[in-house]
């Protein structure tokens, strides 16, 4: 800790130059492509705090320079920032060209972050502000399913899990704004605690190439950032409205942002959502209702060489869950999975009731990062998160309203890192992180924990080497070690812990027995070594290969260690393994892209092979006075995953775009030589969009999304003793549902309303044809049908 | 630069609140409040004799072990008046769940399935407060001599009124099957 002190104070004892001098150098900012000035351009001389700011006709002058050497960083809102050496010898003239980085206007990457965090020899694949918009009254598993590779594994139409390349959750890592989410993100049924709202742009690497964060990404990293503040003295905001037909909803999302010539911004935002039941083309899907309140401050000071941010965000969100999908034993399950229709079918309504989750987000962060001459840039980041979990099954009596889940997750993570460029071609990252986690699991629900109390410690080091050999060639090499800690204390109950022959394999971390429960303290150490090695080539302007190796591990979650009773939302026994050790995949990740005008494409084959991977399956029925209750067992197997992404665009005439979307994947348990569970079937999506700059920016875009059958799947299903009938009868939870096409329809136009603000209305339906299906992915595709036709109108006011 | 230093006197309170506020006291256990581990149906026989006893009982809830199982014979011809008590033993003193399905009455039934070898028929004798059958008492008159299976399910919110389990609806709350003799 003392390092980080000193280190602080030193960065604030360097000395400015003060010397007598004359000098002026002067010149003009342009855009390295087409030559246009650039105003508002900042100009900062290095190891100084001068700064100037170009004019309206791309004009600077800095005055009182000597004759010497000057380091002079030069950005702009919409260009990499870029760093020039100036002799200045007498009064000098020098103009400086910079590069727009992103053609698509407002879509700015946050300076320096977006080429360090990311890794540059896997294809990234960026959703722009525009796109997250037409998601606002969604969630952010919607916005990440219009990309090519990447499904979702949903429970309901509200709880929305990223699948990347068919792995989720804990394999899962999302940075929200530089904070790695620590929101209990192992289970199945639960989304992502991101307001879609908050993030200016997401960016989706498939495979665990960001080593800043964690090794342990066997399936991916998804990256939410917000957008850059420029550094200029300005104050602009926008609203979103949006109405949906179908749950009957509208969500509400603002943001303002002030910011100042002298690097001070701040920005809030806020959202708002509400829908009531949805609906299946023919019928309710009762007690599907959310309402989601958010809100965001973000300020700082930002300046070239040196800067600090606060960030904090709260999220909170009610979900209910159809009511129809609560059970009782194996016996209601039948019925359920027999009858076409849910068996519980109300009026609309936007009250939520139990089965309902109930689930508050705070994260907050404080960033500082100083940049050294010759030495890197230096960043030291705090943040805090506490995640609180409520979920509310159907009870009886006085614990009506109790929840039967309280979980409350404090996380506190420290990290320290250097970005540094050892030479033109070279550049290095490394850093260390330290994270505390704890878990309070709330006795008083009445419902013995699903999550133990425990205390987590994480230390982690990594490095990451760039070598740009040529113009053309690029190489990439990383290495991350974690180490973990966990302490928990959990009780067993004593028939489990006697069947598991736990109490011979582990006699000595009991430390109470009870009645019918033990109480344990497993004391338990993971090691986790992961790496990434990569090379970008460019064959051309046009065609670039990309090819990455990453070595992922990650230890094992509480909920597959721990787990150990009734799961009500999936009505079966879930029994995790406290014997596992840390999974490890090995992904190796292949793109070919070509980057053109008229037609360009990009095809991504990979093969992931997970040793020790962690899977829950169905192993036996397990009999109480409830009834009968599938059990299913956490395990350890071989796993492996190929698949391809492909991705085209094609320019069919001036304003008319055809673009195309294929994802595979397939998953097998390479030890038992069977699939896996739950791997999204293949599917194509194809759309044709008219775009009109010249008219208003008018868009129409026309979607078809089809869907196979997924016809690779294990086969769970088991036979239980139904009394009216006296036979066995099959409960079938296998077999997936049928292939499904839908069409989507959206459209926006843009209205100048004054000088400085837009209006951009935007009108779409999804599921036109009012289309019924039910999603393999679903995990209630059980008991009803996915969503039917919604209109949705949506109002935009840039200002 | 003074947010820097503020920046570091800010984390160091941080770390120190972390370690201060770490405990190592070991949580309590929780207090099962839900959990029907017994089921006792008592057939009394109308007039006098010795009570049968079906009892299922499963003392780890939804552990690994399955439930004890006592089953019992009827005398043919005779009718007996059936009480069926519910037991949340995980707790001590146990706490009865009939009391429990009684006050909401208008959200519980039980249902009483009998296996076609088997000679008895079921009568319910008690009812909630719109008179609708509840079921935790009810008659049971026993035919001729016979055996087979006779199954209690307990529904929560089932519809009311209804015509029998399979219009019930409702969720499962107990499924216990008893093998039976009348002779």
């Amino acid at each position: 800790m003392r390092k980080y002190a000193l280190l602080i104070l030193l960065l604030s004892s360097i000395p400015s130059i003060s010397q007598n001098c004359e000098n002026t150098l002067s010149g003009t900012v342009t855009d390295l492509h087409d030559g246009s000035l650039l105003a508002g351009a900042t100009l900062i001389v290095a190891g100084s705090e001068r700064a100037v700011v170009t004019d309206l006709d791309g004009k600077f002058t800095l005055k009182n320079l000597c004759d010497d050497t000057y380091s002079i960083q030069v950005s702009h809102p919409f260009c990499l920032t870029k760093g020039f050496t100036i002799k200045v010898s007498g009064n000098t003239t020098k103009n400086f060209k910079l590069e727009h980085h992103l053609e698509e206007l407002n879509q700015i990457t946050v300076e320096g972050k977006a080429y360090s965090i990311k890794s540059k020899t896997i294809l990234e694949n960026t959703i722009s502000k525009e796109e997250l918009e037409r998601f606002s009254s969604g969630t952010l598993g919607d916005a990440l399913n219009s990309l090519s590779g990447v499904s979702s594994l949903n429970t309901g139409n509200t709880v929305v899990k990223p699948l990347i390349n068919g792995l989720h959750s804990s394999r899962v890592v999302i940075i929200n704004n530089g904070v790695r989410m620590e929101d209990q993100e192992w289970g199945a049924e639960h989304a992502p605690n991101v307001d879609i709202n908050s993030a200016g742009n997401l960016t989706l690497i498939k495979g665990a190439g960001v080593l800043q964060y964690g090794g342990d990404a066997v399936g991916g990293v998804i990256v939410a950032e917000a957008s850059k503040v420029p550094v200029k003295d300005s104050l602009y905001g926008k609203t979103l409205l949006t109405g949906a037909s179908n749950g009957r909803g509208t969500s509400l999302t603002s943001q303002l942002t002030k910011s100042y010539q002298s690097g001070w911004y701040a920005t809030v935002q806020g959202t708002l959502k509400r829908f009531g039941d949805f609906e299946a083309p023919e019928y309710v899907l009762s007690n599907t209702g959310i309402f989601e309140r958010n809100a965001s401050l973000h300020a700082g000071f930002n300046r070239f060489d040196y800067g600090i941010e606060a960030y904090y965000s709260l999220f909170k969100n009610e979900i209910g869950i159809l009511r129809a999908s609560h059970l009782g034993g194996a016996q209601d399950q039948i019925r359920a999975i027999n009858s076409d229709r849910p068996l519980i079918i109300k009026d609309f309504t936007y009250d939520i009731n139990a089965p309902k989750q109930d689930v508050t987000h705070h994260l907050a962060r404080i960033k500082g990062f100083k940049r050294f001459d010759g030495f890197g840039k230096m960043s030291l980041q705090y943040d805090f998160q506490r995640n609180n979990r409520l979920e509310f099954d159907i009870r009886r009596g006085a614990d009506r309203d109790k929840a039967s889940l309280d979980l409350e997750l404090n996380t506190h993570t420290l990290m320290l890192d250097l970005d540094s460029h050892l030479t033109d071609a070279v550049s290095l990252k490394t850093g260390i992180m330290a994270r505390f986690q704890n878990n309070f699991a709330d006795p008083n629900t009445g419902v013995r924990r699903l999550i133990p109390d425990y205390d987590k410690y994480d230390l982690g080091i990594y490095t990451i080497v760039d070598y740009r050999l040529n113009d053309n060639l690029f190489l990439e090499a990383g290495g991350r070690f974690d180490y973990t800690f966990m302490d928990v204390f959990k009780f067993y109950r004593t028939s489990f812990w006697e069947s598991r022959n736990y109490d011979e394999l582990f006699p000595e971390i009991v430390v109470e027995e009870l009645d019918n429960q033990i109480l344990t303290n497993p004391q338990l150490n993971f090691y986790n070594p992961s790496a990434t090695f990569g090379a970008t080539y460019n064959f051309n302007e046009e065609y670039k290969l990309f090819l990455n190796y990453s070595l992922a591990s990650r230890a094992p979650n509480p909920s597959e260690l721990f787990s150990e009773g009734l799961h009500h939302s999936a009505s079966r026994i879930e029994l995790g393994d406290l014997r596992f050790n840390s999974e490890v995949g090995h992904k190796v990740s292949l793109t070919l892209q070509r980057d053109n005008e008229n037609f360009s494409f990009s095809v991504s084959p990979f093969i992931n092979t997970i040793n020790d991977f962690i899977v829950i399956e169905p192993t036996e029925i397990q009999q109480t006075v409830r009834g009968n209750f599938q059990v299913w067992e956490y395990r350890q197997t071989d796993a492996q995953l190929l698949g391809v992404d492909f991705d085209a665009s094609y320019a069919l005439a001036e304003n008319f775009r055809f673009n195309h979307q294929f994802s595979l994947v397939k998953g097998y348990d390479s030890s038992q030589d069977e699939p896996l569970i739950n791997m999204p079937p293949v599917n194509t999506k194809n759309e044709i969009v008219y775009q009109n700059p010249e008219f208003k920016n008018l868009r129409l875009a026309l979607q078809s999304e089809y869907v196979f059958r997924q016809n690779e799947f294990p086969d769970n299903n088991f036979e239980v003793f139904i009394p009216e009938t006296e036979t066995m009868e099959t409960v079938d939870v296998s077999t997936p549902p049928d292939a499904y096409h839908l069409i989507n329809f959206n459209s926006s136009i843009d209205f100048k309303t004054t000088q400085t603000s837009t209006l951009t209305v935007g009108f779409g339906i999804t599921n036109v044809l009012n289309t019924s299906y039910r999603n393999y992915l679903n995990r209630l595709r059980y008991y009803a049908d996915d969503l039917g036709r919604n209109f949705l109108l949506n109002l935009k006011i840039n200002y | 630069m003074r947010n820097l230093k503020f920046l570091a006197t800010a984390i160091f309170a941080t770390v120190f609140f972390v370690s201060c506020s770490n405990d190592d006291d070991a949580p309590d256990p929780v207090v099962e409040q839900e959990v029907i581990t017994t089921m006792t149906v008592t057939l009394t026989p109308n007039g006098n004799g010795t009570p049968v006893t079906l009892q299922t009982r499963d003392l780890d809830g939804d552990g690994p072990n399955t439930p004890v199982v006592t089953s019992g014979t009827l005398a043919t011809g005779v009718t007996y008046n059936g009480r069926i008590v519910l037991l949340n033993e995980t707790v001590n003193p146990p706490e009865n769940i009939t009391e429990e399905v009684e006050e909401l009455d208008d959200e519980h039934q039980f249902f009483y399935t009998i296996g076609s070898g088997l000679n008895v028929t079921t009568e319910y004798s008690n009812v909630d407060g719109d008179g609708n059958p509840l079921g935790t008492q009810f008659t049971l008159t026993a035919g001729a001599a016979s055996s087979g299976s006779l199954t209690f399910t307990l529904r929560h919110e089932p519809k009311k009124p209804n015509t029998g389990l399979s219009d019930a609806g409702g969720e499962t709350d107990i499924a216990a099957t008893f093998n039976v003799t009348v002779q």
